[in-house]
């Protein structure tokens, strides 16, 4: 495709991104600092920030001594939630990416027997709805007492997260050529060394790629937290859908807020391993 | 300086019945710099990472200075691996990769830019420890990866095809640097290569290797004059082979008998054989007529400082050289007299 056809895909694609992702993050800025917004209004009249008062994420006005601010870290549900959750997503993201590793090296740079079908259950979860395995699963974590504690959540939350995790690695390493390894062996390096040295800086941008992936998609699970978590693990989606009934438009839209925040945040640090000429994601069609 | 001994050295890769090396018997001595040659496949470069280390024989054993090396993992074993498409980490600067080795022995820093300034001196790259792999020519790439080789003092270097991705001009100049410092630094090394000429050029010895099993092991003229087979000898361009049947000194052909007194002749087989002769050693309308026959020129070509005949003796061709300018008594169509001297034929096994 010649440029010049390209560009009215391009800048269609960019109104739609804008339209779909932008815009509703826009609302929900407006909404979370507004105190009363009503129809014909095009910005709210008065601002506040009630409900971020509500939700105990800053003290009341007049009140906001130090001594008060450290209080709301014990006391708020959000921050609590928000805690479980990156605590969760931390851990899914460095367990994964660990284990998830050899298993990309191995499908993506040898060839053995019944790969095919490896390939399939690893890829598996993404075409399965969580809810049918999560049910069966969820009587054995149950006799295990796995349920209901974070360490439970954060080994279900691997079974969506390790297909992404497994699929961009193994997409870095069909790239990648083993003779490096060799070449750093035969100067004088140990396998750790070499790891360190040569492999590491190689797969890195594929990494970072990869954890951004187990990161997000562990931090909106709902479903499998609800399920295995059996109310004892509130996390920020199961805080959210809670009080997106509740029907206080500052209350939800401060919370979302502070929901894709981090998503945001991760995108925008990983950026430039994103973009073409990292390659990391370069491999991604292959497997 | 390092004498390198392989033992039944035999490498058989799973899911594949045919070993890709064959019971490999090589004494390299210290300080010699041996060519492993052969087609694309024959197993060079596996050979080269079992003695590296990158490769665990199957079968067999590596020794160096006579211990055993094979359960010294590579990083221990101080032989250095020099790849054919040069391996550069392209994270690191140019000083960074060819100091390296010495990061990896825990060297001093100020010592380690020392040395990498000096070995990039000795590869004749000044200044450019600072630049990025990248913005370096092939040549220049391949000199980085030598440099980086050799700071380490390794008891042998290993080269994998080190002249097959340079150009005609810097083949000759990295040939002159590999001869120059393997003279300069005495340290034992072992090239692969696919290119016989590139072999006979650089090698004190080279061994021949086809489908995993070393052939012939000999210093480079013993391939044009006491081939092992057929299939060497086709290596290493010659074209003249007639069957024949050998009773001791005597040779019978279908164009007459001869006769074969070549040193070394006394242990090629006997039998149904093959004849063969190096075109140059072919002498047309010799002076005297011991193991002569009779044939006619059916082309002549005029190379510069040669001249290139093929003569017809009854049906069978053999191609004759002869230097220097052109004679012009032989002509197409003429008949000749073709001698084959006595002490320049050579026999090999029918194939
Ligand atoms: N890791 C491996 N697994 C299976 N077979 C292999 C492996 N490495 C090499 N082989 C096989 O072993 C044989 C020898 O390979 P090797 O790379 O040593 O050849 P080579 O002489 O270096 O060839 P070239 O000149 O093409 O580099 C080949 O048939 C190759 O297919
Ligand atoms: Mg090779």
């Amino acid at each position: 495709m010649t440029v010049r056809n390209r560009r009215p895909f391009f800048y269609l694609a960019v109104a739609v991104i804008c339209i779909l992702l932008v815009l509703p993050v826009i609302t929900f800025m407006i909404n979370a600092f507004a105190f009363r917004w009503f129809y014909p209004q095009f910005i709210p009249a008065e601002w506040s920030l009630q409900a971020w008062e509500r939700l105990q994420l800053i003290p009341p006005e007049g009140e906001r001594t130090l001594t008060n601010w450290l209080a709301l870290l014990g006391s708020s549900d959000v921050i609590d939630a928000l805690v479980v959750s990156l605590v969760i997503g931390v851990g899914v993201t460095l367990f994964s990416v660990v284990i998830g590793l050899p298993a990309a090296r191995a499908l993506g740079m040898h060839k053995f027997r019944g790969k095919r079908i490896v390939e399939f259950m690893i890829l598996a979860p993404t075409i399965v709805p969580s809810i049918a395995f999560v049910l069966g699963l969820n009587i054995n974590f149950i006799r295990w007492e796995l349920s209901g504690s974070l360490f439970g959540v954060a080994l279900v939350h691997l079974v969506p997260v390790m297909p992404y995790v497994v699929l961009t690695l193994s997409g870095v390493f069909a790239n990648y050529n083993p003779d490096f390894e060799d070449q750093a062996r035969t100067l004088g390096a140990g396998p750790l060394r070499t790891f360190w040295y040569v492999t590491l800086p190689a797969i890195f941008p594929g990494i970072v790629v990869a954890a951004l992936f187990a990161f997000l998609v562990s931090w909106s699970q709902y479903l499998l937290t609800f399920l295995i978590g059996a109310g004892r693990v509130i996390t920020l989606p199961i805080l959210l859908f809670a009080s997106a009934s509740g029907g206080n438009n500052a209350v939800i839209a401060v919370m979302s807020l502070i929901f894709i925040a981090p998503a945001i945040l991760t995108l925008l640090v990983t950026s430039r391993y994103l973009s073409g000429e990292s390659g990391a994601v370069g491999g991604f069609g292959r497997i | 300086m390092t004498h390198v001994i392989l033992s039944n050295l035999t490498k058989s890769f799973p899911g594949n019945p045919v070993a890709a090396v064959n019971t490999m018997n090589l004494d390299i001595p210290s300080g010699q710099l041996v060519a492993f040659l052969g087609p694309s496949g024959c197993g060079k470069t596996t050979t080269l990472k079992m003695i590296a280390g990158l490769i665990t024989p199957t079968v067999g054993d590596i020794t160096f200075d006579g211990a055993s090396v094979l359960a010294v993992p590579p990083e221990k074993r101080g032989a250095v691996m020099v790849f054919q498409n040069y391996l550069l980490f392209p994270y690191m600067s140019v000083g960074q990769n060819v100091g390296f080795g010495l990061k990896m022995r825990g060297v001093e820093p100020k010592v380690i830019d020392r040395k990498v300034i000096e070995m990039l001196d000795l590869v004749k790259l000044p200044n450019i420890a600072n630049r990025r792999p990248r913005q370096l020519s092939g040549g220049q790439q391949q000199r980085v990866a030598l440099a980086r080789a050799l700071i380490t003092e390794p008891k042998v270097l290993l080269l994998d095809e080190p002249l097959s991705n340079l150009d005609a001009h810097l083949r000759d100049e990295m040939r002159e640097l590999i001869l120059s410092i393997q003279r300069n630094l005495g340290v034992t090394m072992i090239f692969v290569t696919h290119d016989q000429e590139e072999a006979v050029l650089l090698a004190n010895q080279i061994a021949l290797i086809f489908d995993g099993v070393l052939q012939q092991y000999a210093a480079p003229d013993v391939f044009y004059r006491q081939p092992i087979s057929e299939r060497a000898a086709r290596f290493f361009g010659g074209i003249n082979f007639v069957p024949a049947t050998r009773r001791g000194e005597r040779l019978e052909t279908a164009f007459g008998a001869f006769h074969v007194r070549t040193p070394g002749v006394e242990n090629a087989p006997e039998g149904e054989v093959t004849l063969t002769i190096r075109p140059e050693q072919v002498v047309l309308n010799p002076a005297d007529d011991e193991n002569c026959t009779s044939g006619r020129i059916r082309s002549r070509i005029y190379v510069g400082t040669y001249t290139r005949y093929k003569i017809m003796i009854g049906d069978i061709e053999i191609e004759a050289t002869r230097s220097g300018d052109i004679d012009h008594a032989l002509n197409e169509g003429d008949a000749v007299r073709v001698g084959f001297p006595a002490d320049r034929i050579w026999v090999v096994g029918r194939s």
